[in-house]
């Protein structure tokens, strides 16, 4: 028997890693995305939120460190595995043609690569402007300093090419999800005949409803120009 | 008596493992409707030898899609464009006058071209030596209700058993990954008493062959389901997947 380091190597261990980390990640988008909606529960409750999140110490850190561990294993699985197809077929097909039918052959499948990388750039530009971006210190009702990054959001999606660049990358991540999300299930060995079809169903469903739960921000934002109902003053 | 039709040609022509490979072109005028796939080479053969030329390898035998020799890619599609067709099945009524074919060798680095549209799949072999048989005494059969299977687990034995190894999934999967073949061969054993026994031992060492022999990973796009011609579902894969899992958790 290979060793656990050796089995993670290999080309079925390889793809278990990245259904894993896969899924992982997807859990992590469900539990930002109810975050976000902190902004709309009062005005001060999405800095509460982040002040919270950003008092948890040690805590944050360890789960920082995994979430940067699950995208770069997931990363570098996924670029790794697209570049081996070039030494698996050195020389193409002059013509090719997927036979539809049982393929999954899509548009969500074939840009994987493209939807990733744009997702991983993304992600550098959505942590630097969030994360360590500069934000205006204000004092909370019990006069405690938090930074306001409640207003940042605002601002941000104000601006009509971040609201719209933040669409786009998640329109990407929704197509991403199209075929990872039923394809982590199927690399971890759940899927079978039968339940294929409610696997993939699901992708298409949990894809839109995150996209959609997402840009709904965005949208409202700049469509009411940030002065929106929805948004406790 | 069915009229003729008039088929433009596209062929890769290879005169051996390390030549350079081409397209050569041909019309033929004379391929009628019944003919089936490989007649109709069949036909172009006898015209290229009767200009004294080359014929234009390809692999066959049986004809009648049970023994997996065939494994043309035709404009672009492994065996063609029928479902569940090998394409010794496939017939020219698919086709109508005047239409463009292009037919080309498989292509993965673990299948060399052996000559024009002839490759060489014994790393298909090797994956099937590396773990893909039962260590039982052979002899005189037994009865067949000796040892009684549940019928579920039979019947997903057949399905998977029904590879006949052609390599169609390594030509269409965007990968050139043979996860189909190595999965289905992998399975049709693992769900019987008679292959369990075996089981651990069985998926690492197919699956570390696969790799060895230089097939690509796979990205699940189902592509090798589609063109498969005895119609083996990917779930093949997940279950390989699931039982290589279970090997290594236990040791």
């Amino acid at each position: 028997m290979p060793t656990i380091i050796k089995a993670l190597q290999s080309q079925v261990g390889r793809k278990l890693m990245t259904g894993i980390t896969g899924i992982a990640l997807m859990l992590f988008l469900v539990v930002h995305l109810a975050g976000n909606y902190a902004i709309f529960a009062s005005a001060e409750a999405f800095n509460i939120y982040t002040k919270k999140l950003e008092s948890l110490g040690i805590l944050l850190y360890i789960a920082e460190a995994g979430l940067l561990f699950f995208v770069l294993y997931h990363s570098y699985l996924g670029i790794s595995i697209w570049l081996g197809k070039r030494k698996a077929r050195p020389s193409g097909y002059e013509v090719y043609k997927s036979k539809g039918g049982a393929s999954r052959q899509n548009l969500a499948s074939r840009s994987m690569i493209l939807s990733g990388i744009t997702i991983l750039v993304f992600l550098v530009v959505h942590i630097w402007s969030f994360k360590f971006g500069e934000t205006e210190m204000i004092m909370s009702a019990d006069g405690e300093p938090m930074r306001d990054l409640r207003q940042l959001v605002i601002d941000s999606f104000t601006t009509w090419y971040i609201a719209l660049g933040y669409i786009v990358v998640l329109t990407l991540i929704m197509l991403h999800l199209f075929h990872g999300a039923w394809s982590a299930f199927t690399s971890l060995g759940v899927t079978n005949k039968n339940k294929t079809h409610a696997f993939k169903l699901g992708a298409y469903v949990f894809a839109i409803v995150l996209m959609l739960g997402f840009i709904f921000i965005p949208v409202y934002i700049f469509v009411t120009g940030g002065t929106g109902s929805l948004i406790a003053y | 008596m069915s009229t003729n039709m008039t088929i433009h040609l596209r062929y890769w022509r290879q005169s051996g493992p390390t030549a350079k490979g081409y397209f050569e072109d041909r019309t033929l005028s004379t391929v009628n409707e019944h003919m089936s796939f490989l007649e109709m080479l069949d036909v172009l053969n006898e015209e290229l030898q009767l200009e004294g030329k080359d014929p234009v390898e390809f692999d066959y035998d049986c004809r009648e899609g049970i023994c997996g020799s065939c494994n043309l890619v035709i404009n672009g599609q492994a065996h063609g464009p029928k479902k569940g067709t090998a394409c010794c099945q496939l017939h020219m009524r698919n086709y109508s006058d005047g239409d463009h074919i292009t037919i080309e060798p498989p292509r993965a680095s673990a299948f060399p071209v052996i000559k024009d549209l002839v490759v060489d799949r014994s790393a298909f072999d090797r994956i099937i030596e590396a773990g893909g048989y039962v260590s039982v005494k052979t002899g005189s059969a037994q009865e067949a209700n000796a040892r009684p299977i549940p019928k579920k687990d039979a019947d997903l034995a057949f399905d998977y058993a029904a590879c006949i190894g052609c390599g169609a999934c390594v030509a269409a999967c965007p990968n050139a990954s043979a996860s189909l073949f190595t999965s289905a061969k992998i399975s049709h054993l693992s769900h019987l008493p008679q292959g369990d026994v075996e089981r651990n031992n069985r998926v690492v060492a197919m699956v570390e062959q696969m790799e060895e022999e230089g097939f690509g990973d796979c990205s699940n796009f189902g592509e090798c389901e589609a063109v498969c011609p005895k119609e083996i579902s990917i779930a093949a894969i997940a279950d390989m997947r699931r039982d290589y899992a279970r090997a290594v958790i236990q040791g």
